[in-house]
C-alpha cells in the first residue's frame, strides 16, 4: 500500500504537465464550438427549410452519436482522405500530422451542435418586446441580433452553456484514443509502462476533479458577472 | 402649419379580422392627440402600424412629408420597399411601450444611449451628456447605473420616455402608457408627459387615462371597430359627443 501511494505521488508531476494541453483542448474547442453555435441556432430558428432543415440534421447528429465516434471518424476518415490532398502542399499540413487539431475539430462539432440547441432554446425564450422596442427605434436586423438578442439569449442560456464546458473539458480525456498526450493520454502512457492500471486511472481522475472544481468557480464568477441585471441593485 | 405626421385609408387585417378599416389622420408640429376607444377598438395596431412594427395591408404613412414605400403581396399583404427608409424613419418616430420594454441587459444610461449611438451615430460623450440631462429631466438621475429589474415600474417607464426623448424624436408614440403600472404610479408618469406636452412636443398617446386626454390632448380621436367614429377638440368629444357609442363609452369610462 505504502509503495503504492509512492507510486501515485511520483507520477503528478507527469500528469500534471499534461493539464495545460487538456486546457488548451477545451479552451479552444470551446471557443470555436460556442461561436459556430450561433449560426447553427440562427439557421435552426429560420422559417426557410433549406436553413432549419440542415441545422436541425446537423444538431441530431451531433447530439444523437456518440462523441467518440465523431472523433474516430473524424480521425481516421480524415486520415484517409487528407494526404494526397492539396492540404498536403499547404501549411495547414504541419498540424494535421498531430491528433490535437483532428480532436479539436471533433470536439469543435460537437459542441456547436449542442451549444446551437441551448442558444436556439434561448433565444426564442428573449422577451419578445425587448426585440421590438429595437425595431421601433430603428435598429437594422444585424444589431438587433448582435446588441439585443445574442447578448440577451446568452445571459439566458449561461448556465447551461457553463455546464456543456466542465462536460467537455471531461470528453477531451477521449483525444487520449488518437495519439493526443493529454492528462488521459498521459495516464494510459504510465499504465502501458509502469504495467500498473489503477494508480495513473486514480491520478488522473483527481487532476481531474480539481480542474473541473477550479473551472467551475471561474465559471460562477463569470455568470454573476454577467448577469449583474438580477443581482441586488448597485448604488448610483 | 407642418404636417408632422400623415396617415391615410390604413386598413390591417389579423387573418379575417379587419382590426382597422381605413383610418386616416394627421398631426402637426405641437398637436397632442389622445387615441381613446375600447379595448379592440384597434387603437394600438393604429400606434404600431405607424411605426411598421405592424405592417398595414394597405395605406400610406406620411412622415415629415415623406411616405414610406409600401409594395403590394399577391397574397393581400403589403411589405415595406426599402428596409433602410423603415429603420430611418422608426429612429424619428419613438415609441413607449406598455410594458416598457427597456433592455433588461443594459444599465438604464446604456438603454437611453443605445439607439442615439447606434443608429443615429451620436458620438458617445455627447449621448451620455444628453442622457444624464433627460434621465435628470424625468426625475430618475440618481438611478442611471441600475439596470431595468431593479426599478419601480414608474421609474421604468419615466427610463422609457428619456430613452424616446434621447432620439429627438418628430413625434412621440406612447402605447397605453400607464395602463401596466400600480394605480399609485400612474400620476408619476402623466406628470412627464403633461411636462412633454407643454414644451411643445408631437405626441400621438393611446390612453384609456380620460382626464389626461381631457386636460392634455388637443385634439381626441374614438375609434370604435377600427374607423374613426368621432374626433375634435376635448371639449367637443368629451363635452359634446354625438354618437351614440361615444356616449356610451364615456358614460362607462366615468365611474
Amino acid at each position: 500500500m505504502d509503495e503504492s501511494l509512492t507510486f501515485l505521488l511520483s507520477i503528478f508531476p507527469r500528469l500534471l504537465a499534461a493539464v495545460p494541453l487538456t486546457l488548451a483542448l477545451t479552451a479552444i474547442s470551446g471557443v470555436i464550438g460556442n461561436a459556430l453555435a450561433v449560426p447553427v441556432a440562427l439557421a435552426r430558428l429560420s422559417p426557410n427549410p433549406l436553413l432549419w432543415m440542415p441545422s436541425a440534421f446537423y444538431i441530431l447528429l451531433m447530439r444523437g452519436t456518440p462523441l467518440l465516434v465523431q472523433t474516430y471518424l473524424i480521425y481516421y476518415g480524415l486520415g484517409e482522405i487528407l494526404p494526397g490532398s492539396f492540404i498536403q502542399q499547404t501549411f495547414l499540413w504541419e498540424y494535421l500530422k498531430d491528433g490535437f487539431w483532428y480532436a479539436v475539430f471533433a470536439f469543435s462539432l460537437n459542441t456547436a451542435g449542442y451549444t446551437g440547441e441551448i442558444l436556439r432554446g434561448a433565444m426564442s425564450a428573449v422577451p419578445r418586446g425587448e426585440i421590438e422596442a429595437a425595431k421601433a427605434y430603428g435598429m437594422s436586423s444585424g444589431q438587433i441580433l448582435w446588441r439585443v438578442t445574442l447578448p440577451r439569449a446568452i445571459q439566458i442560456c449561461l448556465p447551461a452553456m457553463s455546464g456543456e464546458t466542465i462536460l467537455l473539458l471531461k470528453a477531451t480525456s477521449l483525444a487520449s484514443l488518437i495519439t493526443v498526450w493529454d492528462i488521459m493520454g498521459t495516464a494510459r502512457q504510465i499504465q502501458k509502462e509502469s504495467y500498473r492500471i489503477y494508480e495513473p486511472l486514480i491520478a488522473a481522475g483527481i487532476i481531474y476533479i480539481v480542474t473541473v472544481f477550479i473551472l467551475t468557480r471561474l465559471l460562477n464568477g463569470l455568470e454573476r458577472r454577467i448577469n449583474q441585471h438580477r443581482a441586488a441593485p448597485q448604488s448610483a | 402649419m407642418d404636417t408632422t405626421l400623415k396617415v391615410e385609408d390604413l386598413h390591417k387585417r389579423f387573418g379575417d379580422a379587419e382590426v382597422l378599416k381605413g383610418v386616416s389622420l394627421s398631426a402637426n408640429t405641437g398637436d397632442v392627440i389622445a387615441m381613446i376607444g375600447s379595448s379592440g377598438s384597434g387603437k394600438s395596431t393604429l400606434l404600431r402600424c405607424i411605426n411598421l412594427l405592424e405592417i398595414p395591408n394597405s395605406g400610406r404613412v406620411y412622415v415629415n412629408g415623406e411616405l414610406i414605400r409600401m409594395k403590394a403581396m399577391p397574397d393581400g399583404t403589403a411589405k415595406p420597399e426599402d428596409q433602410k427608409q423603415v429603420e430611418r424613419i422608426r429612429s424619428k418616430l419613438a415609441m413607449v411601450f406598455q410594458n416598457f420594454n427597456l433592455w433588461s441587459h443594459r444599465t438604464i444610461l446604456e438603454n437611453v444611449i443605445e439607439a442615439p449611438v447606434h443608429v443615429l451615430g451620436v458620438p458617445k460623450k455627447e449621448a451620455i451628456e444628453k442622457a444624464e440631462a433627460l434621465l435628470a429631466k424625468v426625475g430618475i438621475a440618481d438611478k442611471r447605473n441600475f439596470y431595468p429589474n431593479h426599478l419601480s415600474g414608474g421609474q421604468q417607464q419615466r427610463a422609457a420616455i428619456a430613452r424616446a426623448l434621447a432620439m429627438d424624436p418628430s413625434v412621440l408614440l406612447f402605447d397605453e402608457p400607464t395602463s401596466a403600472l400600480d394605480p399609485e404610479l400612474v400620476g408619476e408618469v402623466l406628470q412627464v408627459m403633461r411636462k412633454l406636452a407643454e414644451e411643445g412636443r408631437t405626441m400621438l398617446v393611446v390612453t384609456h387615462e380620460m382626464g389626461f386626454a381631457r386636460d392634455v390632448a388637443s385634439q381626441i380621436v374614438f375609434l370604435h371597430k377600427g374607423q374613426i367614429e368621432e374626433q375634435g377638440t376635448p371639449s367637443e368629444v368629451i363635452g359634446h359627443p354625438k354618437s351614440e357609442r361615444l356616449k356610451q363609452f364615456l358614460s362607462s369610462t366615468r365611474h
